[in-house]
């Protein structure tokens, strides 16, 4: 059985077709990693002086006046947690309630328009509900709660967790879907109403899925620039009290966004911004693994508990 | 005409450029930087000019550049804004021809330009009042000074002590990068005063946009805010301002800027690298004479009283 030479030469062209497209892949699987290894470099290039220039103390203290060389980090990096972690109380129970409803209880119709419709959502520019929370949710804010301003970390926090959701919701429901129908079966068989085996037993179920869900949604959150800029007024204050809750805030990318644009190259504050940029790299990066460690964990314990 | 033609497609090429570098130069101020150099090639380099810089400016240099190209064809300008300091850093790095600010170069920033073999020139294009606006509901009318600088230094936390409802106060400020901001806290806050070292109260809400100050003073009744006189709207209410506690308390107005009485104006810049000549000298004396008419219609201050 030889083969005539010209099927060995399409054998031959076949195969080195094959190799080139091979190395291509490899190429652009390697490259994408060095282009993110490359842009950390730079992230700790131009943000690591800054950890020399000014005293650690001065670094993390409580007032952030960069045009006079006070460079105190902590009002931003609390700020950014404290909007983020408010938008997660508010997305969280909404995002399950949906996505529990959607996987659960909704009719088969129903779903189909509702999934599309949440990803929908995902595709608001941030800045258009930047806008919103400016003109419609701060208002409100003010005159229902009574606040001297509606600019308050709540009202950036409402518009973060409008973002989160729909991250959430796809995500828990994905870990909804993974509970295998027995379960939902067994529930029923015991006796257990509609209600109980959802609550008892589905979504504890999906519990770690969940939690990925968090995790993800509060990746976006903390990340997110141009919304929180607009509507959580962007004053330096040391969060202290619950009614800070109720006050302007400024996050961490709000910052770099608003000053990267006049800082001299080379300043301090040009370092300082970099500084926070790696704080906030850092952040995400913990976030992140927290998500992937308990995807992990659901993993080996075959997507339940 | 095809040679025209080329030209012309490569000045639209470099607008575009220039346009797309400066939408993404809030973030990005490196890469703004980089993609003008690529824009200022030597051989559009005499019939196009980059122009960037002072947000306050944008418009009004806008509105001059689309007059001026409506005259004179064969000249490009591109403008763009980002505030002050990015304009000049641009003119200090080589990468434009004329930066708008609405502040003066600092020294730090001339040594700099003169180490890059650069000397700027200064012309003054226009003047421009900063008005200090409360909401239509706010019963206070006037101001002085001083009391507009403990309101901002946060030592006035109620707008009864000043003659307004017993309600907070909340304080609106442009964002640190805008050259207004600059020029408030040395002439208002610190009442012009170089070795004051008051500083704006950390509650002070930073806005990122001049339409930000407005949308929050329009809708809040405990607010108080500044900006140029060429971007207060009508629904925004102007305080009238005295130097002093006997007064006169004036509001801002072409006329009040131009006699003095008015005092928070200043002078708005454009900054050249070294005497300019050809295209940028025939545009810039362009906008010190016949350009002076639009300066109204954008709100702002001409140089001279129309008709002189």
């Amino acid at each position: 059985m030889t083969a005539s030479p010209r099927g060995r030469a399409r054998i031959r062209i076949s195969r080195f077709s094959e190799f080139t497209i091979e190395t291509l892949i490899r190429v652009l699987g390697f490259s994408t990693i060095g282009l993110v290894l490359l842009i950390f470099l730079f992230l700790l290039r131009e943000g690591v002086p800054v950890f020399f220039q000014v005293p650690l103390r001065g670094l993390f203290s409580t007032r952030w006046y960069p045009t006079f060389g006070i460079f105190g980090t902590l009002p931003l990096i609390l700020g950014s947690i404290l909007v983020t972690l408010l938008a997660i109380v508010i997305a969280l129970p909404l995002g399950v309630a949906t996505a529990v409803f959607v996987r659960e209880v909704a009719p088969r119709w129903a779903r189909e328009i509702l999934k599309p419709i949440i990803e929908v959502l995902a595709g608001i520019p941030s800045v258009v509900l930047g806008f919103f929370g400016m003109t419609f949710v701060a208002p409100m804010v003010r005159d229902v709660l009574g606040a001297p301003t509606g600019l308050t970390a709540f009202s950036g926090a409402i518009i973060l967790a409008y973002m989160a959701l729909p991250t959430l919701i796809s995500v828990a429901e994905d870990a909804l879907d993974s509970v295998p129908r027995s379960y939902r079966d067994a529930g029923l068989a015991m006796g257990a109403t509609r209600w109980q085996t959802i609550w008892r037993v589905v979504v504890p179920a999906a519990r770690s899925g969940i939690l990925t869900a968090v995790m993800l949604g509060m990746g976006r959150a903390i990340g997110e620039t141009m919304a929180v800029m607009m509507v959580t007024g962007n004053a330096a204050v040391m969060p202290s009290s619950l009614a800070s809750l109720f006050r302007p805030v400024r996050t961490m990318t709000a910052t770099i966004a608003a000053e990267m644009g006049e800082v001299a190259r080379g300043s301090t504050h040009y370092h300082a911004l970099f500084g926070i940029g790696i704080i906030l790299f850092v952040l995400t990066f913990v976030i992140n693994l927290a998500a992937a460690k308990a995807i992990f964990q659901k993993r080996r314990k075959g997507g339940l508990r | 005409m095809p040679l025209r033609g080329t030209t012309h497609r490569m000045a639209i090429a470099c607008l575009a450029i220039v346009c797309a570098a400066g939408c993404a130069g809030r973030g990005t101020a490196p890469n703004t930087v980089g993609a003008a150099r690529v824009a200022a090639a030597p051989s559009v380099r005499d019939s196009s000019i980059l122009n960037t810089g002072s947000d306050t400016l944008v418009n009004l240099a806008l509105a001059w550049a689309e007059r001026y190209m409506a005259l004179q064809p064969e000249v490009r300008i591109s403008v763009t804004g980002g505030g002050s300091g990015t304009g000049i850093a641009s003119l200090i790095n080589g990468t434009i021809q004329i930066a708008n600010a609405s502040r003066e170069m600092s020294a730090e920033e001339i040594a700099e330009a003169n180490k890059n073999g650069i000397t700027p020139v200064r012309f003054t294009v226009a003047l421009d009042a900063i008005a200090v606006v409360v909401n239509p509901r706010n019963p206070v009318k006037g101001l002085t000074l001083r009391q507009i600088s403990d309101l901002y230094a946060g030592k006035t936390a109620r707008w009864s002590s000043i003659g307004g409802d017993d309600r907070p106060v909340v304080l609106l400020s442009r964002e640190s990068n805008s050259g207004t901001y600059v020029y408030f806290l040395e002439q208002v806050l610190r009442l012009g005063d170089g070795k004051s070292t008051t500083l704006f109260s950390p509650e002070t809400l930073l806005m990122p946009s001049s339409e930000g100050i407005s949308t929050e003073v329009r809708q809040n009744v405990n607010a108080i805010g500044y900006d140029g006189l060429g971007y207060v709207t009508a629904d925004q209410k102007m305080v009238a301002v005295a130097r002093t506690a006997a007064g006169p308390f004036v509001l801002p107005s072409a006329a009040t800027v131009l006699d003095k009485s008015y005092p928070v104006s200043r002078p708005l810049y454009m900054y050249t690298a070294g005497e300019p000549s050809g295209a940028v000298r025939a545009y810039l004396d362009w906008v010190m004479s016949e350009g002076q008419g639009l300066v109204t219609e954008l709100g702002f201050v001409p140089l001279r009283k129309s008709g002189q």
